[in-house]
């Protein structure tokens, strides 16, 4: 991560942020929601490099959601940023204390672990019907530092605010991943007994990118509810979680970017397909996905790898 | 090589699915109306075309919406929405699937809204995307009526402006249901309920159980079975129930679990011990037929389907959904066919007070509350949630099958009143009903 692609990065979000009053408000909408997406996939790539897969990371989405929702519904909360700040608590907290438990697990026990505990919360929202069980509650509309857009506005204070998220969680996690504790996890998926050896305890470092991981899905929810002005149980289903596996595939594990990439595409494609295919919308998505596979098996980050690898080698001969 | 060829073979597959399946679409996109003198209004369809919830609602919903928008607009409904499309403009349908989370459907809205610019939406089965779609309309100022969900939570959290809900909300289903229960059964010593556990669900026994304690406060629950949504086999639930003295067993089931429910019940001999109501039995009735016991209760969510009055209108109403579905129109669809009806009141009334020329969206959103109109099987009022939601009559009845005719039927059909089974326009329907149901008028 040098200064030179913080600059580059910093440039194409400002630029994006300054394009938002010249775009159409649908597609602003839909970026950001994407970009909650893109959170949440970004938290996932620092599991999956460590060869474990959550299946239920809308554990941590739903916290954040419902945090930000319950904030502002009982105490009367109100600035987005400190809604995010508490999601993000939230979701962070909730992940280390259920950690005790997760990080003694590895492969497909820690995925059915991680999935059962999402479906406990789905369950108890499901049941609690002073939070309108599965009709869920209205989030109501969020203030800036004491500024309270609304209308247009308000689409774009969110999706520039998103971009602030999109920018930190980018920095944050390349920063991480770059860092010995993050480059363990290639480590940690080949082979446990000789990080052991090496001093580390694998079960404290397998914590700690669960409550990192869990801090960004809390964040992604939060941007979620915030966006969307509603939360409800769906969001702790197995489903939303089975939604973000899916597009951290078709994003790949090899680059940060890819993960919002990947979000963005997902979610674009998902809704041309909506206005194509009112009612069999779902083979194209399918189809897509298939495609992916098929012939991205690496996910759309590998494409990003594969030509940089390519101008490298050109640069060398 | 190999792999290649059966990549290439893959795609090509592929390619002709989506070209085959986008075939109706192209064709129906073509028979859209002549080019019309007055700009047509595009109006955003949104119901479920796909999952669990597209058979029983959302296909008669789509159904009812396409007849109902071809028949305006050729002018052929008949009086008094015998005029052409919405105050003389053709209607262009825009169809949208209401499956996936209600993320996708606040996007899927907003994209029908600012970037396909319909000039209204009629739509939502799900309370929950009712509930979310709601702040969203009233942020882009966009008319929106919803069809089908029943949460009487829509207009009682905050007052709406561009929202309206012609069909009546779920408290009066409970009501009703309570009120035909005790005519049948005025004696009743106790009674049970099995819901699904979720919104729809708890909120129909809740206001069942209290519906009950304000008419017969002497009765007692029995049994409170909330089993899980789509949970599909309830032999525990019904053997529970067998233990029971209950005379009646309320139930809002739908859909696969409805159907699973009454042959697993039949079959273990419960509805030989008590008869069992089904709030939204209607939908069913028709598949399972003789599977039903004779004197189950069944209600439709108001007056339709086969309880509907034998107006012109409902008679015209039934006659071209059968003539073209070759089915008999549901409650959705009648649901839908109001909801439709209802917006082309509003829009012609706010048109005739602009003498005749297309109103504004504003105007049809003033000339839309506190509206009545006839819909094919009541006349519907917009006259609570501040004249955005509607209220009707309700009718249960009493499930026959006809042997000889081979036919499912609904005899001792009784028809409630709007304010009997609806709170006034200044209580929450939880307040009413905890109340007493202070003034119902039953007569």
């Amino acid at each position: 991560m040098t200064g030179l692609r913080i600059l580059l990065g910093a440039a194409i979000l400002g630029g994006l942020g300054a394009a938002a009053p010249f775009t159409p408000l649908w597609l602003i909408s839909l970026v950001t929601l994407a970009m909650s997406t893109g959170l949440v996939v970004c938290g996932l790539i620092i599991l999956w490099r460590g060869g474990l897969v959550p299946f239920g990371q809308a554990l941590f989405f739903a916290t954040g959601a419902y945090t930000v929702a319950l904030s502002g519904r009982w105490f009367g909360v109100t600035d987005a940023f400190l809604l995010i700040a508490l999601a993000v608590i939230m979701a962070a907290l909730v992940a280390f204390v259920v950690g005790f438990l997760l990080a003694q697990y590895r492969e497909i026990f820690f995925a059915m672990l991680s999935l059962a505990l999402s479906m406990i919360l789905y369950g108890v929202l499901v049941k609690s019907e002073t939070l309108g069980s599965t009709d869920g509650v209205n989030v109501a509309q969020a203030s800036f530092f004491g500024m309270k857009p609304r209308g247009p506005g308000y689409t774009f204070a969110l999706f520039w605010l998103a971009l602030g998220m999109v920018f930190s969680a980018w920095v944050g996690v390349s920063a991480y991943l770059g860092s010995i504790a993050g480059q363990l996890a290639g480590a940690i998926r080949d082979n446990e007994i000789r990080v052991e050896y090496l001093g580390i305890s694998v079960t404290r470092l397998v914590h700690l990118k669960l409550t990192i991981s869990a801090a960004l899905a809390g964040a992604g929810g939060a941007l979620a509810a915030l966006s969307i002005s509603h939360v409800d149980p769906q969001m702790a289903y197995w489903t939303t979680s089975g939604g973000f596996v899916f597009v951290t595939i078709l994003a790949g594990a090899a680059s940060v970017p890819a993960a919002f990439l990947g979000a963005l595409l997902f979610e674009i494609v998902r809704t041309i397909a909506v206005a194509l295919l009112p009612g069999g919308w779902q083979l194209i998505l399918g189809s897509v996905l298939l495609l992916t596979i098929l012939f991205v098996p690496e996910g759309l980050g590998s494409l990003m790898i594969r030509k940089r690898a390519t101008v490298s080698e050109k640069g060398a001969a | 090589m190999q792999r290649t060829s059966v990549r290439a073979c893959l795609a090509r597959k592929v390619s002709a699915a989506l070209l085959l399946t986008a075939l109706p679409v192209a064709a129906v996109a073509q028979t859209a109306p002549a080019a019309p003198a007055v700009p047509p209004v595009k109006l955003g369809i949104v119901t479920f075309l796909t999952g669990p919830a597209a058979g029983p609602f959302g296909i008669p919903g789509r159904n009812s919406a396409e007849i109902m928008i071809e028949m305006l607009n050729a002018g052929k409904v008949p009086a008094p929405y015998a005029t052409a499309g919405l105050a003389g403009a053709p209607i262009v349908p825009k169809f949208v699937d209401e499956a996936g989370s209600t993320a996708n459907q606040v996007t899927e809205f907003r994209n029908l809204v600012q970037r396909d610019g319909v000039n209204a939406t009629v739509g939502y089965v799900s309370s929950g995307n009712c509930l979310a779609v709601a702040p969203v309309a009233e942020e882009l100022k966009a008319l929106t009526v919803f069809f089908d969900c029943g949460t009487p939570r829509i207009f009682e959290e905050k007052p709406l402006k561009y929202v309206f809900r012609a069909t009546p909300h779920a408290t009066m289903d409970s009501v009703g249901a309570a009120r035909y229960v005790l005519k049948k059964f005025p004696d009743l010593a106790s009674y049970s309920g099995i819901n699904q556990n979720y919104a729809w669900g708890q909120d129909s026994w809740r206001d069942f159980v209290a519906a009950m304690k304000a008419l017969a406060p002497k009765a007692t629950v029995d049994k409170e079975l909330l089993p899980k949504l789509f949970a599909g086999e309830f032999g525990a639930e019904i053997s529970a129930l067998l233990t029971t003295n209950s005379k009646i067993v309320h139930s809002s089931f739908w859909n696969g679990d409805l159907e699973s429910f009454i042959v697993q019940n039949g079959a273990r001999g419960l509805p030989a011990r008590s008869t069992m109501v089904y709030t939204a039995g209607e939908t069913a009735m028709f598949r399972l037929g003789a599977k039903i016991p004779d004197g189950t209760i069944i209600g439709a969510r108001g007056p339709h389907g086969v309880m509907a009055p034998d107006t012109p209108l409902n008679k015209w109403f039934r006659g071209v959904y059968e003539d073209r579905f070759a089915t008999a129109p549901t409650y959705p669809a009648y649901h839908m066919a109001q909801s439709i009806l209802g917006l082309k009141s509003a829009w012609d009334k706010a048109a005739a007070a602009k003498g005749g020329q297309q109103p504004a969206i504003d105007d049809v959103v003033k000339a839309f509350e506190g509206i009545e109109f006839e819909g094919p099987s009541a006349k519907i009022r917009m006259a609570i949630g501040n004249g955005h939601q509607g209220i009707a009559d309700i009718a249960y009845g009493s499930f026959r099958f006809n042997k000889a005719e081979g036919k499912a039927e609904i005899v001792d059909v009784v028809r409630y009143p709007a304010e009997c089974v609806n709170p006034p326009a200044n209580m929450t329907s939880t307040a009413w009903l905890e109340a007493g149901m202070p003034g119902a008028k039953c007569n």
